[in-house]
């Protein structure tokens, strides 16, 4: 292989050590073209070779709905071979405009919007969204309320985590692994079944606390959960982690190191795997993180196999802070009794006019936000979860952003993936565990 | 670098002009800030009323907010830059941290922002075809007018 591109691209491979291979901006492994381009253009056109006897290189399009890409992902892959040279993720297929949204809907019912984004993890979007505006309200939530929160998002890294075990099983073929991890997180998501209402897109967490309280014999039914997981996971290790062909398949396989990740924005377990220990429940504490104990995974090599490893003991982590929630969890309220924030109790309004108008000031109009702009920034199954708020002190947000760490974890993709196999892309594409509803928003 | 600063529930908001942005960064970058976590705009247009800017800034229609973390000191701070309505254009970052590349296109996509010597100015959630810039205030979100049958005609 004598063409230009190659020899910049293996200079761009052994300058491993710092992060200069994300940085090029000719030659490296993000193939910075237009999609109308992809298509219309020839592959000398893109590979930039003009000697039509050297073109061994093909594009392919990979998605936008294959069923390892996750959802909607479309990956533009410069071949040769079976080797993935240049790469560009294509996002926007599931892009809905819910920040807009966003900006017409009131506070309240806000949280629904948010809950929509990230499915995987619908709490953790909620509460980033319930934060921001707590913060710019000033007030402060009942401590129930806010170990409640604790207890169910840990809950949702756990199915989040389960959920990435069973579709990085499927993506490389262990499918009984998807069986497995499908029917472990059922047992999660019937618990926020019992509490929320719903499986998925709870609307759980709100402005001012939570939406319900724990159902009587919450404690039994996490106590059940505590004793059916660990042997499970235990079961995982049996089938995946000590397995040769497991191994193979993810050691060495797109790595990553601490000052390309940093420089890539990366966060979440990718940062971790890469040996960086990072982690917003311990480094900057929100929630009572402070008041529970727990260990930060970190990997060493920053490949798939340490991404794999890290969420499959992050479970075990959030077991063990589950376990002591539910000796820690103070009674009281559940949501701060403001009336101007959080609506009545039912009954209440049958029996007080104040309470209805309360009631009906919340539904229709929304609580008022004093003008602000705030960030407010939690740990997701993903990374870190931003949302910017800016209010313009009416009911509605003036402007709401979230930081998707999916959307910004799947930059590092392409540099992920040169080098390796198609096979090995597939295998890339999971260990980032990007969900597409975060990433389009 | 002398910029406006001000405080804001906590964390450090600095007002820095277009043109000191690049410098800026690199000299917070030297300071030790090792991640762009988050890089967004807001489109001022019809909030006219926020006293949130210190005395010596100009408010502009629009504004790029980029958060960066310190993780040694574990210090968050925020810089809002102005931008002109008539020609939106901010340098970007990507020399200093490449993670803003997706951040930029998105906001090049949303807002109509222009990044000066962004490797990969192109659209990234709309189609590339697309006209418009959504999350613009004067971008109109659209409605399908609906019909209801079922309603009783006129009386």
């Amino acid at each position: 292989m004598t063409s230009e591109v190659v020899e910049t691209s293996s200079q761009a491979l052994s300058a491993a050590n710092n992060d200069d291979r994300v940085r090029l901006r000719e030659g490296s492994a993000v193939l910075r073209i237009s999609e109308s381009d992809a298509t219309s253009k020839s592959v000398n056109e893109i590979t930039k070779t003009s000697d039509p006897s050297e073109e061994t290189r093909m594009i392919l399009n990979m998605g936008p709905s294959h069923p390892s890409t996750h959802g909607v992902l479309r990956l533009i892959l410069e071949l040769e071979g079976e080797t993935v040279e240049r790469s560009k993720p294509v996002i926007g297929y599931l892009h809905t405009g819910m920040e807009k949204t966003a900006e017409t809907l009131s506070y309240t019912q806000g949280s629904t919007n948010v809950t929509r984004m990230d499915y995987a993890s619908p709490l953790f979007t909620e509460l980033a969204f319930s934060l921001a505006v707590e913060k710019l309200l000033e007030i402060e939530v009942p401590p129930r309320a806010t170990w409640i929160r604790m207890l169910m998002c840990e809950l949702n890294r756990i199915s989040s985590h389960l959920l990435f075990q069973a579709t990085n099983g499927m993506d490389l073929g262990a499918v009984s692994m998807m069986i497995y991890g499908w029917r472990e997180r059922e047992e999660v998501l019937r618990f926020f079944e019992k509490v929320t209402g719903l499986r998925m897109n709870h609307n759980y967490i709100r402005p001012g606390g939570v939406a319900v309280d724990l159902h009587d014999g919450w404690q039994a039914d996490l106590r059940n959960l505590l004793e059916i997981i660990p042997p499970r996971l235990d079961e995982y290790d049996d089938l995946l982690t000590g397995q040769p062909l497991f191994q193979k398949r993810l050691q060495g396989v797109g790595s990553l190191n601490t000052s390309e990740a940093l420089a890539l924005s990366a966060t979440g377990p990718i940062l971790r795997s890469t040996g960086y220990d990072w982690d917003l429940r311990k480094d900057e504490p929100y929630l009572a993180y402070d008041q529970v104990d727990f260990d930060v995974i970190v990997g060493t090599h920053g490949d798939s196999f340490d991404r794999f490893a890290i969420r499959l003991n992050e479970v075990r982590e959030s077991l063990r802070i589950v376990e002591q929630i539910l000796d820690l969890m103070p009674p009281g309220n559940y949501r701060i009794q403001d009336k101007k924030i959080t609506p009545p109790p039912r009954a209440r309004i049958d029996e007080s006019m104040e309470a209805l108008i309360h009631h009906f000031k919340i539904f229709t109009e929304g609580f008022h936000v004093p003008p602000g702009e705030v960030y407010a920034a939690v740990e997701s199954p993903r990374g870190e979860l931003g949302c910017y708020l800016v209010s313009d002190g009416s009911s509605n947000p003036y402007r709401m952003h979230i930081r998707g760490p999916s959307f910004v974890n799947l930059q590092t993709l392409p540099h992920l993936m040169r080098g390796g196999l198609i096979a090995d892309a597939v295998a890339v594409i999971s260990s980032i565990d990007p969900i597409m509803g975060e990433v389009d928003r | 670098m002398n910029v406006p600063t001000v405080e804001s529930f906590g964390e450090r908001v600095l007002h820095p002009a277009v043109e000191e942005l690049i410098d800026l960064v690199a000299e917070l970058k030297q300071e030790g800030f090792n991640m762009v976590v988050d890089l967004t705009a807001v489109d001022y247009l019809s909030f006219t009323t926020r006293t949130d800017l210190p005395e010596n800034v100009n408010p502009e229609r629009f504004e790029v907010v980029i958060s960066m973390i310190n993780h040694q000191s574990r210090e968050r701070l925020r810089l809002r830059v102005q931008i002109q309505e008539e020609n939106p254009v901010v340098p970007s970052l990507f020399d200093l941290y490449p993670g803003t590349e997706a951040m930029e296109r998105e906001v090049f996509d949303m807002f109509g922002i222009n990044f000066s010597d962004h490797p990969d100015l192109t659209r990234i959630l709309m189609p590339e075809d697309w006209v418009g810039h959504p999350l613009r205030k004067d971008f109109s979100v659209g409605q399908i007018p609906v019909q209801f049958k079922a309603s009783k005609a006129k009386r």
